[in-house]
């Protein structure tokens, strides 16, 4: 066997191992959510009992608990009754080739520069000799692994790596946390797994983009990554590629924990189908996210450009444990035609000497709204805790709104809290500057607005960075003028 | 290379430029001067393609071409460049940055490729010599804390940079100390060449000692009232508007 068929069979095989196959095709759970839905998913996912009952709790817990309405956005209501929780991804229905598919995400993908063979990728077109991308990430997994990395679908760690999964699941966001995440913490899909030993420092980002197999993660998705002391390690998630799910409801969960000295890096570009022009379709995303600093020095850092769905009800948050530890947000959030968005961050300063840093720039076109809320919490010993935040937001036309909720909660004295926040419009004086150079109105908007972001963009690996730019004048197409 | 027949203009319904007559050629610089309020800056704007001004009359021919036709991107690409009386501030955009798309675009709009990294820089330097402009400042936001007169000679910097058929100068000495005024003047006077022309919309004479124009028009209620060449501005400098003003009453 050469060695390219070697890998295609190794590909092949994986994927066969991880039940994608004609067996599983009818499997589905029926509408609906009770505890024997719960049991089924767990069975279906021959699942350990202690998960199997950590499920059951969570779903105990949630069934006790009500949908929360104070984020400033409204939906229809969700009938959880009317969901189906489990379906096996289906294989027969991907197109064969990129032909078949809507020639208009395919237009999308041309302007936000994604190669071939990622295309073929994102719309699931079956791979035959992709054997690129095979190999990458064979040489990818090789590497990590010698340096004891461990990276792979969350499935994959429960089987293989049930202490680690046992110890570190739900301590930074318990199953009672709130109601979306008691919801997937008892009917979770599947996510992704990292661990990073003691003193490694990841060579490379770590994106699900590797992660060939774990594709189709579904609605309930679960994020678990564990830096050990004196570890580094930068994970980018999502893709700036328009993603259509058929589910419309999405609660995702991710837990970080950094130890002494460690510091992570996570980083979020948001692209789900946001509806259509008259605001229908689109997807709920309500997701909690979380990072516990437990050591000294140690730092966790949110980066994210949202710019999908059709309502988005996230707050990635730093708990600031470990003395002189520190915490990041960097967030763009974009929402236009009938978008709501209300997004932010919280900063609960624990440690002595912790420091924290919140940089949101909200962008409103269309009819769409968008609220920032975060919430700058220091405890009684925290000495010497600092933030800074910052809270700007661009407004295009006149019919979208842009709202701002902080809250600052201080028990220590000897805190140094600062708050800013601007709100500025496109400039038609901006435009025409820009036009008398040469540069027509939508390279315009995409300037202005992309100079807006600069601070939260220049956190993003180079080549997301890039990507982040075009979705961004792709998403507010047409909203000036 | 432009003609300007019977151009009227309004804002707002309210009427501003009355019927203008100018031609300018080739290698010529022309001074438009007037009181505050005769409608000068309106000219400036209404010529690079500002939308909020409505034309109501009149033409404008460009290098054969009906300038009026055009968009005010299409009209820089053209060749019609505008250094702003107050520039605009673009956070996050470096004046590199701005220029890269803009220089880029006209390229396109000529069916030329863009131009390449290092001779871009090449440009750059060049360019910047000519304006005694700092690269750090280059490399900050457009325009955001800059002083008057580094937006001035910002502005001078990306016409250079652009390398216009047609350059209007909207009030660019106001808010200039003098040695500002040399340097920007200087630059202004080192483009000029056989084939482009420069049109100086200024409220004094005092630029005009150091750019020297071919003609001078008097602008005054929206239409030119008098012509004449450069003595004309020392005289409206040595006596004022109201004679001008007079004059242009007793005419109507």
């Amino acid at each position: 066997m050469s060695n390219d068929d070697q890998i295609l069979e190794e590909f092949t095989s994986k994927e066969y191992e991880f039940g994608w196959t004609v067996d599983l095709e009818a499997d589905e759970a029926p509408k609906g959510l009770n505890e024997d839905i719960v049991r089924f998913i767990s069975a279906k996912k021959d699942e350990p009992q202690w998960l199997l009952e950590w499920r059951l709790d969570a779903f105990k817990k949630w069934k006790e608990m009500k949908e929360p309405t104070w984020p400033n956005v409204h939906y229809p209501k969700i009938d959880y009754q009317d969901i189906k929780y489990y379906s096996a991804p289906k294989k027969g229905a991907a197109p064969k080739s990129l032909d078949e598919v809507d020639p208009e995400l395919i237009a999308t993908f041309e302007k936000l520069g994604i190669s071939l063979t990622e295309q073929k990728r994102l719309t699931g077109v079956a791979v035959d000799a992709v054997i690129d991308s095979v190999s990458v990430a064979t040489t990818f997994k090789d590497t990590l692994a010698e340096l004891g990395i461990i990276f792979c679908s969350f499935s994959e760690a429960v089987k293989d790596h049930p202490e680690l999964i046992r110890k570190h699941m739900g301590s930074v966001v318990p199953v009672n946390d709130n109601y979306f995440a008691a919801l997937n913490s008892a009917v979770f899909s599947d996510g992704s797994f990292a661990y990073i030993p003691k003193g490694v420092r990841c060579p490379m980002e770590l994106s699900t983009y590797f992660r060939i197999n774990a594709a189709n993660t579904g609605q309930f998705e679960r994020t678990l990554i564990v830096a050990e002391e004196g570890s580094y390690v930068s994970y980018l998630e999502g893709c700036t590629a328009p993603q259509r799910d058929e589910n419309q409801l999405h609660a995702a969960v991710v837990e970080i924990k950094a130890a002494t000295n460690a510091e992570v890096k996570y980083s979020t570009v948001q692209n789900w189908f946001p509806g259509d022009k008259n605001g229908k379709g689109g997807i709920y995303n309500f997701v909690t996210k979380r990072g516990i600093c437990e050591g000294d020095h140690s730092k966790i850092s949110w980066t994210q450009v949202e710019t999908g769905s059709a309502v988005t009800w996230k707050y990635p948050s730093c708990i600031l444990k470990g003395d002189y530890s520190v915490g990041e947000f960097y967030s763009v959030a974009v929402t236009n035609n009938y978008q709501q968005a209300d997004t932010g961050t919280k900063m609960i300063h624990i440690g002595k000497n912790t420091k924290s840093r919140i940089v949101s720039k909200g962008i409103s076109a269309g009819k769409s709204q968008n609220s920032y809320r975060g919430q700058v919490q220091v405890m009684k010993r925290a000495d010497n805790a600092r933030n800074h935040s910052q809270c700007d937001s661009l407004l295009m036309g006149d019919q979208c709104g842009a709202h701002t909720f902080p809250y600052i909660d201080i028990e220590n004295q000897s805190a140094q809290v600062e708050h800013e926040a601007t709100t500025s419009k496109i400039g038609e004086d901006q435009i025409f500057y820009c036009q008398q150079r040469g540069i027509d109105e939508e390279s315009a908007v995409a300037l202005i607005v992309n100079g807006y972001a600069k601070e939260v963009l220049k956190q993003l690996p180079m080549e997301f960075a890039v990507e982040a730019q075009k979705l961004l004048a792709l998403t507010l197409e047409g909203s000036v003028g | 290379m432009l003609s300007i027949k019977n151009l009227q203009a309004s804002v707002e319904e309210k009427e501003i430029l009355r019927g203008i007559n100018l031609e300018v050629k080739a290698g010529e610089v022309h001074a438009i001067m007037g009181p505050n309020g005769s409608g000068k800056s309106t000219l400036a704007s209404v010529l690079a393609g500002k939308e909020d001004y409505e034309v109501t009359g009149g033409e404008v021919d460009f290098m054969g071409k009906d300038l009026l036709e055009f968009d005010a991107d299409v009209r820089a690409r053209e060749g019609v460049f505008l250094a702003f009386q107050y520039p605009v501030e673009i956070p996050g955009v470096s004046t590199t940055n701005f220029m890269k798309t803009a220089l880029n675009q006209i390229r396109e709009h000529h069916g030329e490729k863009p131009l390449d990294a290092v001779s871009f820089l090449k440009r750059m330097k060049e360019k910047m010599k000519l304006v005694e402009i700092d690269q750090s400042l280059l490399s900050r936001s457009l325009n955001e804390g800059f002083s008057g007169g580094e937006k001035k000679r910002n502005e001078i910097f990306q016409m250079a940079m652009l390398e216009p058929k047609l350059a209007i100068l909207d009030e660019t000495d106001s808010g200039l100390d003098i040695d500002a005024l040399r340097i920007v003047a200087n630059g202004v006077n080192a483009l000029k060449s056989k084939e482009n022309a420069t049109i100086v919309v200024t409220h004094y004479q005092r630029l005009l000692d150091y750019i020297v124009p071919d003609y001078v028009h008097v602008l005054y209620k929206g239409r030119i009232v008098k012509s004449g060449t450069k003595d004309l501005a020392l005289e409206l400098e040595e006596k004022g508007y109201d004679w001008i003003k007079e004059e242009a009453e007793a005419q109507a």
